[in-house]
Parts: C-alpha cells; sequence; structure tokens
C-alpha cells in the first residue's frame, strides 16, 4: 500500500486542490486569533510570533485565552496549556516520520508544518501512495503557514484599530473558536465523558483556585479515560 | 513578560512536534500514551470553553459571552464552517453590548 508509486497529474491536482481550500478556510480563522491575541494585549509582532514560531491553533489560543499576561503565574498557565494541547502534534510527527523519511533542516520544517490539518489530508491518501501522502502534507502545510499568518497579522491589526474587543464581540468569539476546535473531537462517547468531566471540574474549580489552575487541571480527565481503557485492551 | 511567553510556548511546541519526527517509534507507541494525547485537547478545549464562557477572574459570571456561544452551538449543529461559527458568537456579543 505504500510504495512508491508515480502520482498521476489529476490526482496530483485535487490534492493541491484539496489543501489549498483546507489551508484557506483554516487560515481565515487566524483573523480571529490575531484578535483575541490583541485582545489579550498582545502586539500585532507578538500575535505573529506565535503563528509563525508555535504555530498550532489551540495551542495558540491557550496562550491568549488566558488574558493579559500579567503575572509569572499566568505565564506558566498559558506555556502549561500550550504545551499539553501540543502533545498531540508528537503523534502526528511520529506517524509522518516513516513517510516523509527526512533529515537535518528539512525534518525541522516538516515538524513544524505537522498539525491536525497537514497530517489528515496525508493519511487520506493513503490509498495513492507515498508521494500522494507527502504532496498533500507539504501543500496543506506550507498552505496552513502562509495564509494562518497572513490572516493573524490582518485580524491583529484590525483589532488594534478597532479598539474595544468587547464591543465588537471579541469576548464571545474566543470561547467560540475552542468549541468549533472541540467539536469535531467529540466523537464517541469517551470523548464525550473526557469532555464533560472537565467542564465540570473548570466550574467547581474556577471560584477556589488561582487562575488557569482549573484548565491545567481538566488534562487529569483525558489522563485517566487515556489510562483506564488500557485495562480493558 | 509577554515576550517570555511566546517564545517559550513556541519553543516547546516545536520540540514537542519535533521529537514526534525523531523519536524512536517505541517510545510513543504505546496505546495508553496514543489514547492519553487523543483525548487531552478534548479535555482542555472543554475547559477552556467553560473557562472562557463563564469565568470572570476568578468568578463565574453569565453575560453576552454565554449567549455568543449558545448561538455558536446553534450553528455547528447546522454544520456551519469554522469562521461562521466564531463569526456568529461575535455578532450575537456584540449585538447584546449595545443594547
Amino acid at each position: 500500500m505504500n510504495q512508491e508509486v508515480e502520482l498521476p497529474d489529476n490526482e496530483r491536482r485535487r490534492i493541491t486542490r484539496d489543501g489549498v481550500s483546507l489551508a484557506f478556510t483554516v487560515g481565515l480563522y487566524g483573523t480571529a486569533f490575531g484578535a483575541a491575541a490583541s485582545s489579550s494585549g498582545l502586539s500585532p509582532w507578538q500575535a505573529l510570533a506565535l503563528s509563525a514560531l508555535l504555530f498550532s491553533g489551540a495551542s495558540q489560543f491557550a496562550v491568549v485565552g488566558v488574558g493579559v499576561i500579567t503575572s509569572w503565574s499566568l505565564a506558566v498557565t498559558a506555556i502549561t496549556g500550550a504545551l499539553l494541547l501540543g502533545t498531540r502534534n508528537a503523534l502526528y510527527g511520529l506517524r509522518m516520520a516513516p513517510i516523509l523519511q527526512l533529515r537535518g533542516v528539512k525534518r525541522a520544517v516538516a515538524a513544524q508544518i505537522t498539525i491536525d490539518e497537514s497530517t489528515g489530508v496525508a493519511i487520506s491518501q493513503e490509498h495513492l501512495g507515498l508521494s500522494a501522502m507527502r504532496h498533500g502534507f507539504w501543500v496543506t502545510g506550507l498552505g496552513v503557514y502562509l495564509f494562518w499568518n497572513s490572516f493573524t497579522l490582518l485580524g491583529a491589526l484590525g483589532a488594534d484599530a478597532l479598539g474595544d474587543p468587547a464591543q465588537f464581540g471579541l469576548d464571545a468569539a474566543v470561547p467560540a473558536a475552542f468549541l468549533g476546535l472541540l467539536w469535531p473531537r467529540l466523537k464517541g462517547r469517551t470523548p464525550w465523558a473526557v469532555g464533560m468531566a472537565a467542564a465540570i471540574t473548570v466550574l467547581i474549580l474556577l471560584p477556589h483556585a488561582p487562575v488557569g489552575v482549573p484548565v491545567i487541571t481538566s488534562a487529569l480527565a483525558a489522563v485517566i479515560a487515556g489510562w483506564k481503557n488500557g485495562g480493558s485492551k | 513578560m509577554i515576550w517570555a511567553t511566546v517564545l517559550i510556548s513556541s519553543a516547546g511546541c516545536f520540540l514537542l512536534k519535533y521529537a514526534g519526527m525523531a523519536m524512536p517509534e517505541a517510545w510513543l507507541s504505546s496505546p495508553r500514551v496514543q489514547r492519553i494525547a487523543h483525548l487531552m485537547p478534548v479535555a482542555l478545549l472543554s475547559a477552556l470553553v467553560i473557562a472562557q464562557t463563564f469565568g470572570l477572574g476568578q468568578s463565574l459570571t453569565l453575560d453576552a459571552r454565554a449567549a455568543g456561544v449558545a448561538v455558536a452551538i446553534v450553528v455547528l449543529l447546522l454544520r456551519a464552517p469554522f469562521p461562521v461559527v466564531v463569526l456568529a458568537a461575535a455578532v450575537t456579543s456584540a449585538l447584546l453590548h449595545r443594547i
């Protein structure tokens, strides 16, 4: 299934089209990130730095989601949230490594664009062979990188120009963004149970624990559920 | 402090991506690790939705954000794409702020 076969032109074009349109759609979402970053007190350059250097939507929202970072404890909360959300990218890398078979600088570049979308498009070309998967990975990964960064800057500059974020509903845009990221992952009983447990954890802890602690604590729901299911299999 | 946060979280997230690509397969391929990493975003994103919708510092509150998120849920049920969901929530909240 994975042997190197010549990729027909029409398939190559289809993968390019799919990858670019997905990249554009996801990229648009960078506007929301740029705006959210701006309402959390990040300068447009700091927002752009997150998109260019961190480049993983959910983790980036976790950084700006803690609000204006005025203390080191908030900084630690932001960093911890970003890293916990970023753990899945390590698994994507593991999946992509034997497909891409890269070393040195190319491997570092590929690692940076190893995200939900690039891995998803690559894996869905599996029936067409390795070169199709590679093509899907690069087109989608580089496409998202380009659009995501462009729209981040646009969103950050735009929100800066607009002024009060609440007046334009940006206060609701951030949780809605998280919800949009969460929605496609809520498939099956276990994810729903984990989601509910995490939500309840936050509702209980929020009035008592320092800011940020409730969200980090909710990671336990994933650890417990993932650990326990191991017993049956 | 913001720059430090930006750079440290970026470096950490890059290392996670690179580690996956450079590590021997056996290290991360245990089903337990896979499951936890798969469920981690579900837990954190659910927590973030709640914290960002109802949280105000160290207290819970019900304001325009909750209305925005409620509309976002409806729009998601209608299978709307990402940007529409975010926009719908923002417009709802913005309208409530005007009233």
